[in-house]
């Protein structure tokens, strides 16, 4: 999760046509200035709990952080404006999952943020301050452990995928288009704990399946199909991007017929030889 | 050294005295074949189908077509211990644990699509050459009740397997089937012994789909191969080629070998994408259940028409009195599939009642010399691919970044403005290909020599073409139309009186207008008359000079 090398700044520049990028940098700016002064100014203890859990530190920093990177559609106060909706009680598990796959800070305001290279600032350590403060604001799905997404149970897992999952993701995770530019996304960078949190939070177009609708452990089993069958060669060959019959019928007419068609070329450009002449 | 060995001679002339072979085989070893790669796309189909044969029967040896519930003890990881069919968790026990079993599963997938894609490709070739007419129309007829077999067939068996897609697919043929007025309840509950999905279907559909349907294909092909060889095969024109001849190798042993040798490239090529591409990896897909359905769900390519109709119909329903009229199925599931099997069945016989054309046709056509039939050709194929295309709507909004409902809006409008810019561009090809036909004829090819006239001028110098393509454009031939001229007492010939008459007389003319009468001598606009020299570009202000 550490940078990959590529700045904010290319990120901003290669989508710099779309006209809505101005206001996105417009706002960013505005919220640079005034996370900055947010910053400077005297704050109050809204952080009491953190305080408590010895996590004060990670909340202060991850107020910043928040000041800096989110604020401009969220809200100072995580309350929510008309470009993005407030925070309060989505919980640190939903701030993981958004910042640690890239979707937010979101490039435009389009509908759905896809998942991108992530910018220089957001670190694990970043993540885990700027969830630590989310957290504060009111509760919600926290960050699972290790101990959460592993050790599932890959065939029931797979009966719940199937049940739950696929009919917007696809039978193995390759993705699915749902409506209005929206989609589910492919589940094959997903890590683990990502995987977990898209389930708790419900991101974006997705559903909340809560531990009451899946179980913790039921969860855990979800996570051991899919990175069980991702991780899975294909036994029958080169996979087709295991999108179904869609890329068959195009190998069977662009390979197919092609070389069929070639073959027959070939074997009818043998002419006899005219005895004759 | 010239005597035939004993052995031989004797076990021959046995033969020949019971089973009169000697004299059939001489006949038919020496019958002659004509020669063009095209001719040889529906062996693709042919061989295809052997194989499927093949390995079909070897498929049978180990699958269960019971829907029987079972608990999964195979070695697949991933579904160890989940509750499916017998069907499915023998496919499964096939292709992982069988000897070979995936190899030949996978083959036997690829060969039914090659299978359809060879017959498709095949049934292009025969419409845009004109080889369905008199006195072929039989054995076209014979080919578009293969090609719709060919469909249930391939619908049988993709059901086979019990897997979520085939389910899927499974789901969406009830739901065909259902959607029918009065009688579809009937027909369901006939077809799936009772509510869908039952214990029956799949055991059913196992009897059609080895059984039933291949044996009628099996007799078909076998007409439709005979009929061709009584009735000789179409021959493209050229030197020599006329309506009375065939002009090419004998079967034997020319075509044989070279029939054998597309034969081992089907199967080379049906091979390598058995072993090389993964196709229909049902252990991805899961057991069947009702309840579950996944996005990407997708029939074979050669129901993508159906599925894409489907996709691209908008939600009509009438009710009526308490009974309900599902448009929104019937019309994507009866009216595409009508318009295409109805009208590849029917062009011969139309195309007859237009042009009055009963002559017999062993000629091809080049399809640049029958302008209408090949715009139509091409509008239908436009249509057909704009339903195939949209049935992948959502992998393509998926992968290409595009809406979902984008694609249906497109496709709403481009399923009718398709296929007529599709006429008009392939018409204007057509003449456009004729216009450079008599071009060649009247000017010759160019030559590469470029000749300077004495005074500085420089021409390119034109050849006449080679022998065999200049006999291969003057195949070209006048369409017929009927004659519609009122006589001196305003009486319109028979045949095209009435409302129905005029409107047949009006079709004629356009079909058959030759808009590039083809004129072969060099006449055709005053150049090159008797010369081989013609003005390059830069010359055309003065072409006369070269006279």
């Amino acid at each position: 999760m550490i940078g990959t090398g590529i700045s904010v700044n290319s990120i901003t520049a290669r989508r710099r046509r779309h006209p809505l990028a101005r206001l996105a940098v417009v706002a960013l700016a505005l919220g640079l200035l005034g996370g900055g002064y947010a910053v400077a100014a005297p704050s109050d203890s809204t952080a009491d709990a953190a305080v408590a859990s010895g996590k004060a530190d990670d909340v202060a920093e991850g107020k910043s952080l928040f000041v800096a990177h989110c604020a401009s559609c969220h809200g100072l106060s995580a309350e929510g404006t008309s470009m993005g909706p407030t925070l309060v009680g989505v919980g640190a598990a939903a701030v993981d999952f958004q910042v640690s796959s890239g979707r937010m800070p979101a490039a435009d305001p389009s509908a759905q943020a896809p998942r991108k290279p992530l910018g220089e600032w957001v670190t694990p350590e970043a993540v885990r301050q700027l969830a630590a403060y989310v957290q504060t604001l009111g509760g919600g799905p926290t960050i699972p452990t290790k101990e959460m997404v592993s050790g599932g149970d890959a065939a029931k897992g797979g009966e719940l995928f199937r049940a739950n999952c696929i009919q917007c993701h696809n039978f193995v995770g390759a993705g699915g288009a749902l409506t209005y530019g929206k989609y589910a996304p492919d589940l094959n960078e997903s890590t683990p704990e990502q995987i977990y949190e898209a389930m708790a939070t419900g991101p974006q177009a997705m559903p909340v399946f809560n531990d009451s609708v899946v179980k913790p452990e039921n969860k855990a089993d979800i996570i051991a199909y899919i990175t069980q069958v991702r991780g899975q060669v294909d036994p029958g060959g080169f996979g087709l991007g295991r999108i179904g019959p869609v890329t068959e019928g195009l190998v069977v007419w662009v390979a197919g017929i092609s070389f069929m068609s070639l073959a027959a070329i070939w074997i009818t450009a043998k002419k006899r030889k005219r005895t004759s002449k | 050294m010239n005597e035939t060995p004993k052995p031989i001679a004797g076990t021959a002339s046995y033969l020949d005295d019971r089973l009169g072979a000697g004299s059939f085989l001489k006949r038919n070893l020496r019958k002659v074949f004509p020669d063009h790669w095209s001719f040889l796309l529906g062996e693709i189909a042919l061989y295809s189908f052997i194989i499927l044969l093949l390995t079909g029967t070897f498929l049978t040896f180990w699958f269960k077509p019971s829907m029987g519930h079972v608990e999964y003890q195979g070695v697949y990881e991933p579904l160890k211990g989940v509750m499916m069919s017998e069907a499915y968790a023998s496919t499964l026990h096939i292709s992982f644990e069988v000897r070979g079993g995936m190899l030949i599963r996978q083959m036997h997938h690829w060969a039914a699509l090659l299978f359809v894609a060879g017959m498709m490709v095949h049934a292009l070739r025969v419409f845009f050459t004109g080889a369905y007419r008199k006195p072929r129309e039989l054995n076209w007829l014979i080919g578009v009740l293969l090609l719709t077999l060919a469909l249930a067939e391939g619908l049988t068996g993709y059901s086979l397997p019990d897997d979520l897609l085939s389910g899927a697919g499974l789901r969406i043929t009830e739901g065909v089937a259902i959607s029918l007025p009065i009688v579809g309840t009937y027909i369901t509950f006939f077809l799936f012994g009772g509510e869908y999905p039952g214990v029956d279907v799949i055991s059913r559909f196992y009897t059609l789909h080895i059984l039933l349907i291949p044996g009628i294909l099996l007799a078909l092909i076998s007409a439709h191969m005979v009929l061709m060889w009584v009735q000789k095969h179409t021959q493209m024109p050229g030197p020599g080629r006329t309506e009375h001849n065939v002009v090419g190798a004998p079967f034997y042993p020319a075509f044989m070998a070279k029939a054998g040798a597309y034969f081992l490239f089907t199967f080379a090529c049906i091979a390598g994408l058995g072993t090389f591409a993964q196709i229909n990896p049902i252990w991805l897909f899961g057991p069947y259940t009702p309840a579950d359905i996944s996005a990407g769900s997708q029939p074979d390519f050669y129901m993508g028409f159906l599925e894409g109709a489907l996709r691209l119909m908008p939600a009509w329903e009438i009710n009526f009195l308490g009974y309900t009229l599902p448009l929104s199925v019937l019309i994507p599931a009866l009216v595409p599939m009508g318009i295409i099997m109805t009208g590849l069945a029917l062009y011969p016989f139309a195309e007859q009642w237009v042009t009055g054309d009963r002559r017999e046709h062993h000629l091809a056509d080049r399809p640049r010399n029958a302008p209408v039939r090949t715009s139509i050709g091409m509008a239908a194929v436009t249509f057909y691919g704009i339903l195939w295309l949209l049935g992948a709507n959502d992998e393509i909004s998926t992968h290409f970044h595009i809406g979902l409902y984008e694609t249906t809006i497109i496709g709403r409008f481009a399923i009718f403005l398709g296929p007529a810019i599709a006429y008009w561009i392939t018409y204007r090809i057509c003449i456009g290909l004729q216009r450079r036909d008599q071009d060649i004829l009247s000017h010759g090819v160019e030559s590469g020599v470029i000749k300077r006239l004495p005074h500085g001028e420089y021409i390119e110098v034109h050849v006449p073409p080679a022998e065999d393509i200049a006999d291969h454009l003057r195949g070209k031939k006048q369409i017929p139309i009927v004659p519609g001229d009122e006589d001196k007492d305003g009486i319109p010939p028979k045949g095209v009186r009435g409302p129905i008459g005029k409107l047949r007389a009006k079709a004629s003319k356009f079909y058959g207008t030759d808009h590039v009468p083809l004129d072969g001598d060099g006449h055709a606009d005053g150049h090159g008359h008797g010369h081989d020299e013609h003005a390059a570009v830069g010359a055309g202000d003065k072409p006369r000079e070269l006279h």
